[in-house]
């Protein structure tokens, strides 16, 4: 108890770097992983391969060796003088991107294909379709995976801390270091995480119950 | 590409946008590629000095001894895993309260908690009461991981096979208990299972997780093989430099083979699964969702069958 209220600015601190790393990661998973996706079902050969590639192999990396890249090979060769949120943001959002564009791939080919050919002999455009179609549709079916990803991205936020970033997980190493009860830091790390992580699942099962189509 | 939901099969003036697209992004991509190479040139990644380091034996033998090490907490930590999650999914529907809530309470919370925090922590005990579990050196370090590993994976093992378990259709339990088998006999011997038939592609794909996840280690200064390769491209230094991009290309090749070897066990058993005629639905080999919980694979299966079983009854 006493670990939590005396250092309660460092554990402000820390849930609002885990936040605002798990969000600015979030959506740039979002965008990379739409765009991918994008990739993986247009009918032109070099972005399927492109986006078959980035999955494959950001899929089965440890991400781990994806952070070790981001802050041992891209501030020497690439862009020198990149802030370590900045990085661990890249790393985080490419690597739970490929996830983010299975879901959205997987939600796409659920769209049976009648409702297509059915807009098409309606005579709507390849927008039209998209738009009024095939992404609503899909977008129902893309939520629940969607949730899962992003309660994992906020866990996998973590190893951000032990790339010297501030985070929940950097002020549990800090405390502890400090000599502090390891056992108690513990739980309040675990509570910290179990209100993001009920946040997002709340979140998205609103966007659920709004989102609803009939099949 | 008339199989696709968003496109129809090209006509002329497609099939010429398409070739000019199939141009300008086979140049984008190249242009990537061509930008990273120019970059990694300049700054003398591709000098042959750079890759000599692989011809020391010094160097093979520390990356061979990472793999080791890896495989090594991956085997123990997959086996226990494995153990922990049957325990905990017969637990969760055991009949006794005391022992479904310990175990609900004791998967959500370790679901909950990044994998790496849950390492840290029992590293940092093991560390303080070292001579008190009779750990010494490495030990601490090798039993943090696994024990990490283990009750995370086992909790998320643990929801699989729940929903492995609530999707045998009901009347195996039915007829198991008719014919005068104990609880214990019927969860054991019938329903266990068929469950883990029916999941084992998605416990596969769990442990592909547990096998990328295995390179925590490195946090805790375990010797796996991506600390080892971080202590290589560290403390070599080659034309002023340190081999950091020959190093990760060559261990990232190592972990990618892995993972994509245990993926392809996992497709081909689904593919196996699938054509056998036992009536038992085998789940999708699925993604291995990093550090992801269960979730999405638990609601399929449990929601695809009650409406199995009410079209049973209405007809």
């Amino acid at each position: 108890m006493n670990v939590l209220l005396d250092h309660l600015p460092q554990f402000r601190e820390g849930f609002l770097g885990t936040l605002s790393l798990t969000a600015a990661s979030a959506a740039l998973a979002l965008v990379l992983g739409i765009v991918i996706a994008g990739f993986r079902v247009s009918p032109i050969p070099p972005l399927r391969a492109f986006g078959t590639a980035w999955v494959t192999l950001l899929r089965n990396t440890p991400l781990t060796l994806l952070f070790l890249i981001a802050f041992f090979v891209i501030p020497q060769i690439f862009f020198p003088g990149t802030s370590p949120f900045v990085l661990a943001t890249g790393a985080l959002g490419c690597y739970t991107s490929s996830f983010v564009c299975e879901a959205v791939r997987s939600g796409i080919n659920t769209v049976p294909l009648g409702q297509a050919e059915a807009a098409r002999s309606l005579g709507m455009t390849f927008f039209q379709t998209l738009r009024m179609i095939v992404l609503p549709q899909a977008t129902r079916t893309v939520i629940p995976p969607m949730s899962s990803i992003f309660i994992a991205l906020t866990k996998n936020s973590a190893i951000a801390g032990a790339f010297s970033n501030t985070e929940l997980f950097n002020v549990s190493k800090l405390l502890s270091d400090k000599g502090f009860a390891i056992g108690w830091i513990f739980l309040w790390i675990a509570l910290c995480y179990l209100v993001i992580t009920f946040a997002i699942s709340g979140l998205f099962r609103l966007l659920e119950s709004r989102l609803e189509v009939a099949r | 590409m008339s199989s696709s939901v968003l496109y129809d099969a090209p006509g002329p003036k497609a099939r010429v946008r398409n070739r000019i697209f199939s141009v300008v992004g086979a140049l984008a991509v190249l242009g990537l590629i061509v930008f990273a190479v120019v970059r990694l040139n300049a700054k003398g990644q591709f000098a042959p000095e750079m890759w000599d380091i692989f011809n020391y034996a010094g160097v093979r033998t520390s990356i061979r001894d990472g793999v080791l090490t890896t495989l090594k907490v991956f085997a123990v930590a997959a086996v226990l895993s494995l153990l922990l999650g049957v325990l905990l999914a017969v637990g969760r529907l055991s009949d006794h309260k005391a022992v479904r809530w310990f175990a609900t309470g004791f998967i959500e919370l370790f679901r909950a908690v990044p994998l790496l925090i849950t390492i840290y922590v029992l590293w940092v005990l093991f560390l303080t009461y070292r001579s008190d579990l009779g750990l010494s050196g490495d030990n601490t370090g090798f039993w943090a991981l696994v024990i990490g590993l283990t009750v995370y994976n086992g909790s998320v093992q643990a929801e699989v096979l729940r929903a492995g378990i609530n999707a045998v259709p009901k009347g195996q339990r039915e007829a198991a208990y008719a014919l005068g088998m104990r609880k214990t006999q019927v969860m054991m011997t019938v329903l266990v299972p068929q469950a883990v038939r029916a999941m084992l592609p998605t416990i596969i794909s769990q442990l592909v997780v547990t096998l990328k996840d295995t390179s925590l280690g490195y946090v805790i200064t375990y010797q796996e093989l991506l600390f080892q390769l971080q202590q290589l491209a560290g403390n070599i230094v080659v034309n002023d430099d340190n081999p950091y991009v020959p190093v990760i290309i060559v261990g990232g090749a190592i972990y990618i083979a892995m993972c994509l070897a245990l993926s392809a066990l996992a497709t081909w058993i689904e593919r196996r699964g699938r054509r056998a005629k036992t009536g038992i639905r085998v789940a999708d080999a699925g993604q291995p969702l990093a550090a992801a919980d269960a979730l999405d694979v638990v609601d399929q299966p449990a929601a695809s069958v009650p409406d199995d079983a009410s079209a049973g009854k209405a007809n």
